[in-house]
């Protein structure tokens, strides 16, 4: 009996979560700007507050715009459903904090971006989580690194900057045959290229602030839940994970895994993430990445055409020292890469240029259509040099085994004109090299 | 709550929600019945309402679904009789059946059983006969998954059902196909699908139960279901002198619409605004 599943991709990118307004016909998603929502009575206000009926009470909990992107997201993952966060940095917070807590552990990719490298090995430690970083390919090593107390395994679908690619599968086995959820970064990577949920990942997160949004205006996050890590299971084998299946004197004496089998992760992370972190999106913040989500297929599609041809072209210039693409055969994970990611492996890379830590700041400088900024996953192209600015807090031992090198550029393709693009990049090698 | 319950296979534990609070068998209970593949989650905002409104609140999971030990039990009549047991291992005396699509036909045979246990029967999403195409029995036998996956599409009537179930933010296609799967998945000895979905399709028994049933009945329909069409409820609606509400919504009325679907049981049950 084939042929009767879920829309495609690009029709859910347009219509998951959404429909034409049933009050004023507005057929584009309205933008609902406000903080309470009005109780029609007592008996309706106390129902809201203890989770009898469903509906939003105050938009740092829940939003009608968030729940449209928040419904988009998990429906282009595969997942149960979502959260709409402040910010990605929040989305990994949100997702930790969730089901650890002083004491607890987690076994995290060594490939992450500095901004999670810096909350997992500085802030987290601060409040009692310790991290344990091992190489993302180091498969032993993530088996090694697990301890009675962890409480995830953590890593980039791709990483950054280097572009190791995660093993999903041989992961989430590690992970499953521990009773332990793996959440994984997919940033880089977007529903497009790649959806971890069907290969074994139980959580994921973006920054919605790159590809998802896509246009470079907001800062945003979306934490997706899979709704497949049976938590009560994995209380049961390793005592792990009470926060989700005992009662929780914070919310009703609630056990969320009895409230939901598939969504329990999420109505705690809700429940008393959000509302006592309070790191939640703008509803105005929440329509911009609607927004982009409707035209993300055929951005991915052009933001890969145009780094296969950046790539191809730097890889062929001989002021250039390597090219970390893993469709390349030299990336170390291109096998890798080819299995887990046959429509492309992104739109950010790093490369290495022949010369000194100076000639790659004149290279920087001299270009002239790629803006140099902290940023990835614009529809505009950028750059930026690591060493300086994303890790800046590494030592030089520690950006090695993150795979960066002083000269190393990375670069985020957008969707001008590739020609265009490839004569700024020719110029910009020229005018280092005259130094 | 967890209950020692004999079943025809021995006694079980079996698990049953109820809805946030302890079970007190004084109140009025009302029992939720799930549908084919779920499990008691399905209730959770419903049973919720109803054990923060003075009833008993008790939604089981069915043997081999969900926290529920025990294998799936292989037709309607022996579930039915089950779900009696149940009550018995909770001290219920009067109950309250509210069942969704194959809980439908569930409640109505347990009603048609116990008619003097019975206060009032509501079916939810239901059709008599429940008939189950060849084509979807073949395909559960086959690739059990792919069989889920047809069932996810043709329970839901819309891409933006609000306010979402069990609250914002869930995507309800996401959530009951993973429900579905790790049903199923959770069954190593048999083919949950395939089990469930033939309890529907072989269940003869409507009419003769529904002549023995003797409390008020409500149906309560999905306008766009196409698991089960309104108009396949029609003869066993005139059988139980059924009152008759009709939603907008597809075959997964508790999450399709949650707030319509309260209202529709408040009536069948006079609740009135407090």
């Amino acid at each position: 009996m084939p042929g009767y599943s879920d829309p495609g991709f690009d029709t859910l990118a347009l219509h998951a979560g959404a429909a034409p307004d049933p009050d004023t016909g507005a057929r584009a998603v309205p933008i609902h700007l406000t903080t309470s929502f009005v109780f029609d009575s007592s008996e309706h206000a106390a129902s809201l507050f203890n989770m009898e009926r469903s509906g939003h009470v105050y938009s740092r909990i829940s939003n009608p715009t968030n729940a449209v992107l928040e419904e988009r997201v998990a429906a282009l993952e595969g997942g149960s459903g979502a959260i709409a966060t402040a910010s990605g940095q929040a989305a990994l917070h949100l997702a930790i904090a969730t089901v650890a807590g002083a004491g607890s552990h987690i076994v995290a990719s060594s490939a992450l971006y500095g901004g999670s490298h810096n909350l997992l090995h500085y802030t987290l430690a601060r409040f009692g989580i310790a991290t344990t970083f091992v190489k993302p390919g180091d498969i032993d090593a993530w088996r090694a690194a697990i301890r009675p107390e962890t409480k995830l395994l953590f890593g980039e679908t791709l990483g950054n900057p280097g572009l190791d690619v995660l093993d999903v599968p041989t992961i989430a086995a590690i992970a499953h045959e521990n009773s332990l959820p793996l959440l994984v970064d997919s940033t880089f990577t977007t529903p497009w290229l790649m959806k971890p949920f069907e290969l074994g990942a139980d959580l994921l997160y973006h920054s919605a602030t790159k590809f998802l949004s896509g246009h470079g205006t907001v800062i945003g996050g979306v934490l997706v839940d899979s709704g497949r890590f049976d938590w009560d299971a994995a209380t049961a084998t390793s005592g792990r994970f009470t926060e989700l299946t005992r009662a929780y004197e914070g919310f009703h004496g609630m056990v969320f895994s009895e409230e939901s089998t598939v969504g329990a992760f999420l109505l705690r992370a809700r429940r008393e993430g959000l509302r006592d972190f309070g790191a939640s999106m703008s509803p105005h913040t929440a329509w911009l990445v609607l927004q982009g989500l409707e035209t993300l297929p055929l951005r991915m599609a052009r933001h890969v055409e145009n780094t296969r041809k950046i790539v191809a072209f730097l890889a062929g210039h001989e002021a250039v020292a390597s090219v970390g693409y893993p469709e390349l055969e030299t990336h170390p994970d291109h096998a890798l890469a080819r299995r887990l990611l046959p429509r492309g492996c992104g739109a950010v890379f790093s490369f290495d240029l022949r010369g000194s830590r100076e000639q790659g700041r004149i290279f920087i400088e001299s270009l002239k259509i790629f803006s140099h900024l902290a940023n990835v996953g614009d529809c505009r192209s950028l750059v930026i040099h690591p060493a300086s600015t994303t890790h800046f807090r590494m030592d030089d031992a520690a950006l090695a085994r993150a795979g960066i090198g002083p000269a190393t550029i990375r670069l985020s393709i957008g969707l001008e004109d590739a020609d265009d693009l490839i004569d700024d990049l020719k110029r910009a090698l020229r005018a280092a090299a005259k130094r | 709550m967890r209950l020692a319950v004999a079943g025809p296979a021995g006694t079980h534990e079996a698990y049953a929600y109820c809805g946030g609070k302890a079970f007190d068998s004084k109140l009025p209970a009302v029992v939720f019945v799930h549908g084919a593949m779920h499990d008691h989650s399905v209730w959770t905002l419903l049973a919720r309402w109803f054990a923060n409104h003075g009833y008993a609140a008790l939604a089981p999971d069915l043997p081999g679904h969900g926290q529920s030990a025990g294998t799936p039990l292989e037709s309607v009549e022996a579930i039915a009789d089950w779900l009696l047991a149940l009550l018995d291992a909770a001290g219920v005396r009067e109950a309250s059946f509210v069942g969704h699509s194959m809980g439908s036909l569930i409640a109505l045979e347990a009603a048609a059983r116990a008619p003097e246990r019975s206060k009032r029967l509501v079916m939810i999403g239901t059709a008599y006969p429940m008939a189950v195409s060849p084509a979807l029995l073949e395909s559960a036998r086959s690739d059990p998954f792919a069989a889920i996956d047809s069932v996810n599409a043709f329970s839901h009537s819309t891409l933006a059902a609000k306010p979402s179930y069990p609250g914002p933010g869930m995507w309800l296609h996401g959530s009951n196909r993973i429900l579905m799967r790790r049903m199923q998945m959770a069954q190593r000895d048999a083919n949950l699908f395939l089990t469930d979905f033939e309890v529907c399709n072989r269940y003869a028994g409507g009419i003769v139960a529904a002549a023995r049933v003797t409390c008020p009945t409500t149906f309560v329909l999905g306008e766009r279901d196409q698991m089960a069409a309104p108009k396949q409820a029609t003869a066993i609606a005139q059988a139980l002198r059924a009152r008759t509400v009709t939603l907008a919504s597809g075959h997964a009325l508790m999450s399709e619409a949650p707030e319509a679907l309260l209202a529709a049981l408040r009536a069948a049950f006079d609740v009135c605004d407090t």
